[in-house]
């Protein structure tokens, strides 16, 4: 907005500032990366070497070896799968009944729903072990998934974008003789895709990097997710092993990096959409 | 006209068998969603109340009442206001951090530039990777002697102070972690909101002859308040609840407390110390605290919505 009026000055300062940032967010994850590929001499050497004299998986095949790394693969993928699809069921079921059916409270579910939002998992996570441990829930899947499949985000996301539907569509459909399901899954959701894919990927991150709760509940490698596993290498041998540490770190980034890189366009506008319309 | 009434009412009471099944139906699309809230999201933020007059080791069966005396406990023990004091710390520069970064960067790219998109998502791709991850990364970052940053300050003849070693720079460190991995967030939704304001009112600004320093101050940064404010809201909450980035960087130390905030002490309280009475009470008050700061946020945003 001040740009237009300032010329070619202000592009420069522009470029300026996007080499910067670039340079900023770029340097430390080309870091993680190259080390990663060093030999254990060339981690270990001052000064530092940037470039490997020679690329080497050695690092990689370390972190398998080390702990159960393909397990932590395994259950990460399982449970983030199973956790993203109960989401997104029932999150855009609550939304379809928030935003397109009417009934008695309507207002207060709605708040009920989103006020969970602001209840931080630090403060729930006390009573909620003890629960999940009387229920023989530790280490399993289900002792994982289940606290923390209900969802407040989607509801309010897809709510917000159901609710800026035009009636007439809406109106319309019914006139034909659709019923709840067939207005939800004929009509409503594929105008909605976009809004969709957008909930869905903000699921999928946020579940593939739950820390917390998965770090409690998980005791082996029979649940361990990745970032719980990462975590049991770090510790395995006191002081951290940097090669085959960093090279797990890039194994738990990059599948959520490849889908961000995918489809970050939805992402981003899911995010920004739920901002700006508050 | 009979045939009209008969044709209403007919409709009417039609209407009514509808509402009546869209109520049925509802509380069955709510339902299961509603339990699972109420069970792991509602329950354990009362149970937690209870808890917190309790004397309890999480894996016992027993558990002694011993009525405020965790709270008076939290009031007197030396650690408290260390570690208020690094909540503190931490929330303020990683919110002003990544806000104020955010913005300034969004500001600058607010143009026609070749290549914006990418940077976009670059600079908005730390955000999308696990917190464990980055402080494990991170943690090699900042190693004093093989780490990328003492390498960068040995290029330009300073070197590091001890981040693992000083409880300052430790905190430091966490804090520049954290801004590093969320400064995305706010870039990407300033940007959004930039692109979406009236310019009209910036350009009779120009030609009024207001500098730029001007034009921001009173047109554009009043415009972007609502932003401002959702931004603080939510990123208070984010920073306040940072547990993987000081679990995988410094464990909440060094000497201690260093970098210990009341999210880490509830944990270590709880599961390493086992006395989880005592970590249900720095819950309670670190929730009664972040309510009491998103009301008073809510409540200037009302405000300020009401003065527009």
């Amino acid at each position: 907005m001040i740009g237009t009026q300032r010329g070619t000055g202000w592009r420069i300062v522009g470029y300026l500032a996007m080499s910067l940032a670039i340079l900023f967010i770029a340097l430390p994850l080309a870091w993680i990366v190259l080390t990663s590929f060093k030999s254990h001499g060339e981690i270990y050497s001052n000064p530092v070497v940037w470039w490997p004299s020679r690329f080497t998986l050695d690092n990689y095949k370390e972190a398998f070896a080390r702990v159960a790394f393909a397990d932590y693969f395994r259950n990460s993928i399982i449970i983030t799968a199973i956790l993203c699809t109960i989401k997104i069921i029932l999150g855009v079921l609550s939304a379809y009944a928030l935003a397109i059916l009417r009934f008695p409270g309507r207002n207060l579910v709605f708040i009920l729903v989103i006020s969970a939002l602001m209840v931080p998992s630090e403060v729930t996570v006390i009573s909620n072990y003890a629960l999940a441990s009387q229920l023989g829930w530790r280490d399993t899947y289900t002792g994982i998934i289940v606290p923390l499949a209900g969802i407040a985000f989607g509801t309010f996301l897809m709510r917000n974008h159901f609710m800026s539907i035009p009636q007439e569509i809406i109106e319309a459909a019914r006139m034909d003789g659709a019923g709840p399901f067939r207005l939800l899954f004929q009509v409503l959701l594929p105008i909605s895709l976009p809004t969709l894919v957008a909930f869905s990927m903000i699921t999928i991150v946020n579940e593939w990097n739950q820390y917390l709760w998965p770090f409690l509940m998980a005791e082996t490698s029979r649940s361990a997710t990745l970032p719980v596993g990462l975590t049991m290498l770090q510790n395995n041998d006191g002081i951290s092993n940097w090669g085959p540490v960093m090279a797990a770190t890039i194994m738990t980034m990059l599948p959520i990096l490849l889908l961000f890189l995918a489809l970050n366009k939805y992402m981003i506008k899911g995010l920004t959409s739920g901002a700006v319309k508050g | 006209m009979a045939d009209y009434n008969e044709d209403t009412k007919v409709l009417e009471a039609k209407a009514r068998r509808a509402r009546h099944g869209e109520w049925l139906l509802a509380t069955l699309l709510l339902a299961p969603n509603l339990i699972l809230l109420a069970v792991w999201t509602y329950r354990p933020l009362l149970d937690n109340i209870r808890l917190s007059f309790f004397e309890w080791n999480i894996s016992s069966p027993t558990s002694t009442f011993v009525g405020f005396r965790n709270y008076m406990e939290w009031f007197t023990r030396d650690d408290t206001w260390q570690i208020l004091g690094n909540t503190v710390f931490f929330t303020v520069f990683a919110v002003a951090g990544s806000m104020l970064l955010g913005l300034g960067l969004a500001l600058l790219l607010d143009q026609k530039l070749m290549g914006r998109n990418i940077v976009r998502s670059m600079v908005f791709a730390p955000f999308v990777i696990s917190g464990a991850a980055i402080g494990v990364a991170f943690q090699f970052v900042f190693d004093p002697t093989f780490g990328l940053i003492e390498d960068l300050l040995g290029r330009m003849g300073a070197s590091g102070p001890s981040w693992y070693q000083e409880p300052f720079w430790a905190l430091v460190m966490v804090t520049f972690t954290f801004v590093w991995k969320n400064l995305g967030y706010s870039f990407v939704i300033y940007l959004a909101a930039l692109q979406g304001l009236n310019r009209d009112l910036a350009e009779a600004a120009a030609i009024d002859g207001a500098s730029a320093w001007t034009r921001f101050r009173r047109v554009t940064l009043p415009q972007l308040r609502p932003t401002t404010f959702f931004l603080s809201i939510t990123v208070t909450l984010n920073s306040v609840q940072v547990f993987d980035i000081i679990n995988t960087m410094t464990r909440g130390g060094p000497q201690g407390d260093g970098t210990t905030t009341l999210v880490y002490q509830i944990y270590r309280e709880t599961f390493v110390n086992f006395r989880a009475g005592y970590g249900a009470t720095v819950a309670t008050i670190l929730f009664l605290i972040l309510l009491t700061v998103t009301i008073i946020q809510v409540r200037m945003m009302d405000k300020e919505n009401t003065k527009a």
